[in-house]
């Protein structure tokens, strides 16, 4: 529809919370220029979120929903984990259903979207972490890439289970120590980047959430290409620093660290993105 | 005809759309011959669905099969093979989200495959229709009919019917739409029928003509806020009770798991008027002996009280239509003079048994028998119902078995 959904009735205004009104006031609605610059100037869509304090994942939730290029027809699909503590706190239309099944309700919610509004532009983008993506719902998230989905996929890896308490996942480094992994992981981290690609997603970037302007970039590229072409992946690492023993204020300094290595920026376009987002170049959109 | 809405529409699919009473009971209807899975197809094309998803497992492959056919034949919005039953029951709960009318089905394995998902549909508030076409769930392998997987259903939160024969499969997916649509209801329906013997067996049916249909589902009566970013989202903000540990929290999430459960009992006017009835009765009303029984138990039942009239005995069925909501106070109006009251079954544990003991206990004085069995694909020849019921009065079995 529009942003009119998020306006209060007159009558009311007087009455609802602050934050409510923010939203109506203060977001940035209609803008598809909208992005991380905005964040110190306007109501973020999502309020006071409930993770650890200084907690990466936060951080990329936030430059996230600031960078939607269409939040007022975007579709939050999340999964169980971390992200399950955020998603009441987004103002958006979100959906937590089952862990693992996420890019199959994403699958089917598009679908519908697309056949009741064949006029309208409605984005559906997955906010999971490694655990649902990879693991638990690596069949849902394969499948959703092979039917070639118009949906975009975004893995918050922080290399371990965080929210059951610190197991190993798919995603750990080999030899890294969690829990259930009590020897170090005896296989190597899930290249899930690279599957994303042989799997048939149009765009894939793989990159920590260090640098703010650079995630605003790839969601935005990710979200336009699967608008028009089909399903895109990106891999953001957000490392859990309550799991590996860092403080609050360690995030940013680990993930700068990561990005010379194992998160250095790696991205990939097919022939049919390419076009999509020197289009959207050309229209000052990216 | 003056029950036809007012003011003619017509579906997506340009098909008129009719009241819900026109189409199941004044519609004038022709006579067919076909299987269960071809009636799944007959109730799709006149029930302006919106999406299905599909996965092969036997014997409900057929009825999806035909669902594709709607789709290319422009009766069906969205339809697609998901990747599992899993992926198909979570697949089919975000075309419901996203405001679609949808049905799908399955078999035995496959609805365990997707177990996870039925309490998500309810708790969701999904109006899906789940075509279950019962099989046999054991190791080692089978594909035969047997029921044992509709007993672990019961406490999902869904709905659950069974129907019979085509015909009432047929007739109640379509009153299966209308009543788990209703605003005051809102939750998943599945129906039930027994694989192979319905799902494969050819008999005549009597359906309305092609060019009606339901009234297509309006998502905007829904009780929860439609996934479509066309109307506000539901708030959660400030001190959400998901995943918090807190006194708020456990309170809401019990409510909310009564008011599933509330939603099944407030489905019961709704599915008497649809289903003219949540039981229906067979044979001689002074009868002492009656079977309880669904599906092609009571099929079979009804042949069985014929024989035993040949040998002078007075029997009568009860057939349950719902399961849940669970016809108690019809249950206990018919068996109310009744003496032996015999559970026939499709499965080794006996769960429609245990219902009607539960729902018995301290009201009927009858003893409640739960015979005879079969299962992992026998079938029950009314001379095996027969022979029960003479075990019981001592007398010879004269049909050879």
């Amino acid at each position: 529809m529009s942003y009119k959904i998020y306006e209060i009735n007159e009558d009311l205004i007087d009455v609802m919370p602050q934050e409510i009104r923010d939203l109506q006031f203060r977001a940035t609605w209609n803008n598809p220029k909208r992005g991380v610059m905005d964040l110190p100037y306007s109501k973020e869509l999502i309020e006071e979120h409930s993770l650890c304090a200084g907690c990466p994942e936060s951080m990329a939730l936030r430059y996230i929903l600031a960078s939607l290029p269409a939040p007022e027809d975007t579709i939050i699909i999340n999964s169980t984990g971390c992200t399950s503590l955020v998603f009441p706190h987004i103002a958006l239309h979100t959906v937590h259903s089952l862990f693992g099944n996420q890019n199959a309700v994403a699958s089917g919610i598009k679908r519908v979207l697309e056949w009741r509004f064949p006029d309208k532009v409605k984005d559906v983008v997955v906010l999971a972490g490694d655990g649902a993506t990879v693991d638990i719902g690596l069949d849902c998230t394969l499948q959703s890439f092979f039917r070639q989905e118009k949906i975009t996929t975004i893995c918050f890896d922080n290399e371990v289970y965080a929210n059951t308490g610190g197991q190993e996942s798919g995603l750990t480094v080999k030899g890294h120590v969690f829990k259930m992994a009590p020897k170090g992981k005896q296989w190597d981290k899930v290249p899930f980047w690279q599957i994303a690609i042989d799997s048939g997603c149009h765009y894939v970037a793989r990159l920590s959430v260090s640098s703010p302007k650079r995630v605003e970039t790839v969601i935005k590229k990710a979200i336009y290409v699967a608008r028009e072409v089909g399903p895109t992946y990106v891999h953001l690492y957000t490392p859990c620093i309550l799991e590996i023993g860092l403080n609050s204020d360690d995030g940013l300094d680990e993930m700068r660290q990561r990005d010379k290595e194992r998160f250095a920026f790696f991205e990939y376009v097919s022939e049919p993105a390419k076009e999509v987002i020197e289009r959207k170049k050309e229209e000052g959109l990216l | 005809m003056q029950t036809i809405l007012e003011a003619l529409t017509y579906n997506r699919a340009g098909q008129r759309v009719v009241s819900p009473d026109y189409l199941l009971f004044e519609a004038p209807r022709t006579k067919h011959f076909m299987t269960g899975s071809e009636a799944v197809k007959e109730t799709g094309k006149k029930a302006s669905v919106d999406a299905s998803v599909s996965y092969p497992i036997t014997p409900q492959s057929e009825a999806a099969h035909l669902i594709g056919e709607l789709w290319v034949e422009g009766y069906v919005g969205v339809y697609f093979r998901g990747e599992s039953e899993f992926g198909v029951m979570s697949e089919i709960a975000g075309c419901a989200m996203a405001g679609a009318r949808t049905i799908t089905t399955t078999s035995g394995p496959g609805t365990l495959r997707a177990f996870e998902n039925f309490p998500m549909w309810a708790g969701t508030r999904i109006p899906v229709q789940l075509v279950l076409m019962a099989r046999g769930v054991n190791s080692p392998l089978s594909i035969q009919p047997d029921n044992l997987e509709v007993g672990f259903l019961l406490d999902t939160g869904c709905m659950i019917w069974y129907a019979e024969n085509a015909q009432d499969l047929f007739n109640m997916i379509l009153a299966g739409f209308m009543v788990a649509e209703q605003p005051d209801v809102h939750v998943p329906v599945i129906t039930v029928v027994d694989g192979f013997f319905v799902s494969h067996t050819r008999e005549a049916i009597m359906l309305p003509p092609d060019d009606i249909a339901l009234p297509p589902y309006n998502p905007y009566k829904a009780p929860m806020p439609v996934i479509d970013a066309e109307v506000p989202p539901g708030r959660f903000l400030r001190d959400p009770f998901v995943m918090k540990s807190n006194y708020i929290s456990y309170a809401t999430h019990a409510s909310w798991q009564w008011e599933v459960r509330s939603a099944i009992e407030r489905s019961r006017p709704y599915a008497k008027h649809y289903l003219r009835g949540l039981i229906e009765e067979f044979g001689d009303p002074t009868a002492e002996l009656v079977f309880v029984a669904c599906g092609t138990a009571a099929a079979q039942a009804k042949e069985a009280v014929r024989l035993l009239e040949e040998e002078g005995i007075k029997a009568r069925v009860v057939k349950l239509k719902t399961i849940r909501p669970f016809p108690i106070e019809e249950l206990k109006q018919a068996v109310k003079d009744a003496k032996y009251i015999f559970v026939p079954e499709f499965n080794v544990v006996g769960w429609l048994e245990r219902e009607v003991r539960r729902y018995l206990y301290g009201v009927s004085e009858a003893e409640i028998i739960g015979a005879p069995r079969v299962a992992g694909g026998m079938t029950m020849p009314a001379e095996v119902i027969v022979k029960e019921v003479l075990k019981l009065t001592g007398k010879e079995v004269k049909h050879v078995l």
